[in-house]
């Protein structure tokens, strides 16, 4: 069975904590086999919100997900910048009806300034 | 200049985007690509007219091989292209509206924090952390320095064009405060829509025939609102309504050059709603007096507008529109079905236009609840004034 575990945090509290903690239990679980992937966000300030409807595309500013609207999937997908992110996201089915919040990832960095080793 | 961008790309998505791109970019062209701008004397001179940071030199060799070697069309094209993907990119809708105008006012107007923030009636603070807020987006997640694809054009020149506009209204008519108009982000507005007309070259444009329509149709428009500025307040800040106002006050050459960007707009026939806006301001530039306003084709242009975009306060215009033209009980009607729906009861125009009807009906008790309701919704002094001196005029 595969499982998605989404982090939730006040950025401020979440922020205040180094990458270290977090790359050493990544690393772990990879080790183990367990983990498939995993990736740390941008701030919530750098989201960017499709909608499809009418098979007009919408982009808006921020995270703006109707409270009605709940998770029902993701995509991690390798773009090369926001343009080609949006025109991908807008063909995802559920972008007609719902929405697809697009969030660009943080690489997490060591304290002595060391990239993730996958 | 294709290394440049290339340079500038590259440095952008490491450090994001400098506080000035385009003079950014065109240093390092300068110093990047200074083979192909040597072939172009030309742009040596924009360069060296347009740029605040550093000194170019245009010496008899480098002049000689720009009449010698192909002019390179393309290198100018290139600068215009740079102008161009800075509003694009200040414009892009993944930034907030507010961040939008502060940075297209900083980057591509060259306004200071602090003149911006006297304009929005905020602090510098305020204004500087939108920004740095906006440019950390841009940096993170990616907003390419770019003009759209063809296909996308339309719809982020419309995004554009509302920024232009928005900051065009902020200056025209300030949504609060004491000061009616605040010319300086009008002029600002004018400059920029100018600028957008002349870099939106006919290879731009979503089929041929130069810029885009409706860019043309908001200049004029913004032209022809502003060629009423000196008369619509008194010299004391109060209000003058569009049919009190002494028409030789009007800026005629704003008028004369509006009229023609509508007519030019409105050849194309691809035009939409600036353009229909403007056409309906330059009626009433053409009325020697409001009565002599051709209230026939006000009407018959809202419905055209209201087929594009439908909205009440559009739905609003046209009944006050419709008043002078059939007599005010038939606008009343159609303002009281527009408030009967719910629709703009808090808007203060709504009302303020029921009472003025109300008032010319000699309805006089509907007109001073009507001009109530209107004053305890305004918040622009002037605004403010104006229904209170209906109030104390009603019999």
């Amino acid at each position: 069975m595969k499982y998605l575990f989404l982090v939730y945090g006040e950025e401020r509290r979440i922020g205040a904590m180094t990458d270290d903690e977090c790359m050493k239990y990544d690393h772990a679980l990879r080790q183990g086999g367990k983990c498939l992937a995993s990736e740390a966000l941008q701030s919530i300030q750098t989201a960017t919100t499709i909608r499809v409807r009418n098979g007009k595309v919408s982009i808006t500013d921020g995270p703006f997900a109707e409270t009605k609207e709940q998770l029902a999937g993701f995509y991690l997908v390798d773009a090369e910048d926001l343009s080609e992110a949006v025109e991908i996201a807008a063909k995802i089915p559920p972008a007609q009806v719902g929405s697809i919040e697009i969030r660009p990832i943080r690489e997490l960095l060591s304290t002595k300034g060391e990239k993730r080793y996958i | 200049m294709h290394d440049a961008f290339t340079a500038a790309m590259e440095q952008w998505v490491r450090e994001g985007i400098p506080a000035n791109p385009r003079a950014w970019l065109i240093s390092a062209g300068r110093f990047k690509g200074i083979d192909s701008i040597r072939r172009n004397a030309r742009f040596q001179h924009a360069a060296a007219t347009d740029q605040t940071d550093g000194d170019v030199h245009i010496n008899p060799i480098d002049q000689l091989a720009a009449e010698t070697i192909d002019p390179a069309e393309q290198i100018d094209n290139g600068v215009e292209d740079d102008e161009l993907r800075l509003i694009f990119t200040c414009c892009h809708p993944a930034l907030s509206p507010d961040a939008r105008i502060a940075l297209t006012l900083r980057e591509v107007c060259g306004l200071t924090t602090e003149e911006i923030a006297r304009a929005f009636l905020t602090t510098p603070t305020t204004i500087a952390q939108r920004i740095v807020r906006a440019k950390a987006k841009i940096r993170e997640a990616r907003i390419p320095y770019q003009v759209p694809s063809h296909s996308d054009l339309p719809d982020r020149l419309d995004g554009v064009l509302h920024v232009i506009y928005l900051v065009f209204n902020e200056g025209y008519s300030a949504s609060e405060g004491e000061s009616l108009t605040r010319a300086d982000l009008s002029g600002e507005a004018i400059r920029l829509g100018r600028l957008l007309i002349e870099l939106l070259p006919d290879r731009h444009a979503s089929s041929p025939g130069g810029a885009e329509p409706e860019a043309i149709g908001l200049l004029a428009l913004m032209l022809l609102q502003e060629s009423r500025r000196a008369a619509r307040a008194t010299t004391n800040g109060d209000l003058i309504l569009l049919e009190d106002q002494d028409r030789a006050l009007w800026n005629r050459e704003q008028i004369s050059e509006g009229l023609e960007m509508v007519e030019r707009a409105l050849r194309s026939r691809r035009f939409g709603p600036y353009t229909v806006q403007s056409a309906i301001a330059a009626v009433h530039a053409e009325a020697l007096s409001a009565s002599a306003t051709d209230w026939a084709q006000i009407v018959a242009l809202y419905d055209l507008l209201l087929r594009m975009e439908p909205s009440p306060v559009i739905e609003l215009n046209r009944a006050v529109a419709l008043a002078m033209r059939d007599g005010p009980k038939s606008g009343l009607e159609i303002i009281d079905g527009i408030l009967g729906r719910g629709d703009l009861h808090d808007y203060h125009l709504a009302h303020s236009a029921r009472a003025e009807l109300c008032r010319r009906l000699g309805r006089s008790d509907e007109a001073r609840e009507s001009y109530q309701r209107a004053l305890a919704l305004a918040k622009l002094e002037p605004e403010r004034r104006f229904l209170e001196r209906r109030l104390r005029e009603l019999p």
